[in-house]
């Protein structure tokens, strides 16, 4: 039974090439913004933790 | 209840609102692509012509429809942001372009497997998948565009107006895709024609459409978030997110 | 600015050639802007006599290497010909692109230019009509000579010139908005064709399948018409997206 599921009638190489290379492209661009959000996260956390020198003002920089 | 639309067009109070939604979004996509998959693969019976090869339309299909729908929207965000010059509209159109193209990109992958058992090729010059070709193109030309601009504000516009610029195309695009395609091909089948849908077979389809419109939704907003912490470094409200991180944790 | 009238009945009527006037000077002007832009450009393309010369022989050249990749056979090359014609021009097109913004943009004329009291649509559109006199027209010219080389027959020459002077101005213009977005980016001409290439498609689509329709002994009236209803369409709307884009390079 699950191998009939997975021969697909035959086609089993087009149907999950399909499938497959959807869910992977899918999981690649989940995992892309994650990795995104979190070095942008850590690249704020950065310029905080370590103020330019001689900052004695507050650093408003100009927005990116 | 009148909301004043114009308090969200800051990125400080959209922000959190991208972060919630974007999970919320999420958790639907993850539903819906459940019961569409189950649907597809399972209960939806194997066609008389096509065999088991026709299951690829329940991605081609959708991700084709999410393709067009999402230059549709970026156009959109493009044009309120040539309009009221608000950075959050920019970003939004920023934000969607890379989906567009994947989705763009998995319509013709999809598309040249399902061909291939079917039709006997995997590429054949069809008007529906050269116009999602072009289409990926386009999208590769404003995301290109992005990145080849140093000054984010200037980027924003240049790359709202060649959305608008492919937007107003895209039709023409399409239309003479179609109008090359009949002339040339003429009375072949369609190669994107479904086999005649049973009720099992249309409501998958919704169903994995409906699971694209909530990914898309769920990626793009999460992606905004990125980008607005990017865009936004150097303004003070970003500093309380790290104490108190709001609608997603980094 | 207006001389005070003793009576209204006066001052209306006074007013009403004013109006007028004003509608006249107004058109006047747009015309003069654009009139102004074509002559000045055109001056500097002729400057560079050489650089218009490599652009069309890079036509010739790019034309002339397709036989050598397929076949001599009079068949092959009459079958492809249309399509290397029209590719080819669109790709001549896209070298000569870059010179319609960037050397203004470079010594700060385009900045001047925008400056200018004159509609900013209206001069860029000189800048185009000159751009495509330099290359469009050039080419459209030289073509149907190439196509003898195609062994293409004299309706299909004909057409194909006429295809080429309807098709190429709308690549002029197309090409401008992307010229224009592009200014002073990293990757210039390359990813310049790369925003225009896509929107070219359906003008090659039309160009070179009306030139494949008269070879194919039917009317190319339809692809014409929608080839001519574009340029008119590309006319009136392409120039204000071109000003826009070269606001937007300029701020």
């Amino acid at each position: 039974m699950i191998a009939d599921f997975f021969a697909m009638g035959g086609y089993a190489w087009y149907v999950w090439m399909a499938y497959g290379v959807a869910a992977l492209a899918i999981a690649l661009e989940i995992a892309a913004v994650r990795v995104r959000r979190k070095r942008a996260f850590d690249e704020l956390r950065m310029s905080v933790d370590a103020p330019p020198a001689g900052a004695a003002m507050t650093r408003k920089g100009t927005a990116r | 209840m009148l909301i004043n639309w114009f308090r969200f067009a800051s990125p400080i109070s959209f922000y959190p609102i991208a972060g919630s939604w974007s999970y919320a979004f999420g958790a639907l996509a993850a539903l819906f692509a459940g019961a569409g998959l189950v649907i597809a693969l399972w209960i939806a019976p194997t066609d008389a012509t096509q065999g088991d090869a026709y299951r690829i339309i329940f991605i081609h299909v959708p991700t084709a429809w999410m393709a067009m729908f999402i230059y549709l929207v970026m156009a959109g965000w493009s044009a309120l942001a040539l309009g009221f010059n608000t950075r959050l509209s920019a970003m939004m159109a920023q934000a969607l372009a890379p989906t567009g193209a994947l989705m763009a990109a998995l319509a013709l992958w999809t598309g040249a497997f399902w061909g291939r058992p079917t039709w006997g090729t995997y590429w054949a010059w069809d008007a529906r998948m050269t116009s999602t070709l072009i289409l990926l193109f386009l999208y590769l030309g404003v995301i290109a565009l992005r990145a080849a601009l140093e000054d984010p504000r200037r980027a924003d516009r240049a790359c709202a107006v060649l959305a608008l610029v492919g937007a107003v195309n895209v039709p023409i695009i399409y239309f003479s895709v179609q109008w090359w395609n009949t002339l040339h091909q003429g009375s072949s089948i369609s190669l994107t024609a479904a086999p005649k849908m049973a009720m099992t077979m249309l409501a998958g389809i919704l169903v994995m459409t409906a699971a694209a419109w909530s990914y898309t939704i769920a990626v793009v907003l999460a992606r905004v978030q990125a980008i607005i912490v990017e865009r936004e470094r150097g303004a003070g409200w970003l500093e309380s997110l790290i104490q108190f991180p709001a609608g997603g944790s980094a | 600015m207006t001389a005070g009238k003793p009576s209204p009945l006066a001052g209306a009527l006074a007013a009403q050639p004013a109006a007028a006037e004003a509608v006249a000077d107004t058109h006047a002007s747009v015309l003069a802007a654009i009139g102004w832009a074509v002559a000045r450009d055109f001056r500097v393309a002729l400057r560079s006599k050489g650089e218009l010369g490599v652009q069309l022989l890079f036509y010739v050249i790019v034309v002339s290497l397709f036989p050598l990749a397929t076949s001599p056979s009079r068949e092959t090359l009459a079958t492809l010909g249309p399509g290397v014609l029209w590719t080819s021009a669109l790709l001549a097109s896209l070298l000569s692109l870059p010179r319609l913004f960037a050397s203004d943009y470079h010594d700060g004329t385009l900045e001047q230019i925008a400056l200018s009291s004159r509609p900013l649509a209206a001069l860029v559109s000189g800048k185009m009509a000159a751009h495509w006199l330099t290359s469009g027209l050039p080419v459209a010219l030289m073509a149907p000579l190439l196509g003898a080389q195609y062994a293409l027959e004299g309706p299909v020459l004909a057409t194909l010139a006429v295809s080429l002077l309807l098709g190429t101005p709308i690549l002029s213009l197309l090409g401008a908005v992307g010229a224009a977005l592009t200014l002073g980016a990293r990757g210039g001409g390359t990813l310049l064709a790369l925003l225009v290439l896509p929107l070219y498609a359906p003008v090659l689509i039309f160009g070179a399948g009306a030139v494949d329709a008269v070879r194919a002994g039917v009317s190319a009236a339809p692809h014409l018409s929608l080839l001519g209803a574009g340029l008119l369409v590309a006319l009136v709307g392409v120039p204000f997206a071109v000003a826009a884009a070269v606001r937007i390079a300029l701020d």
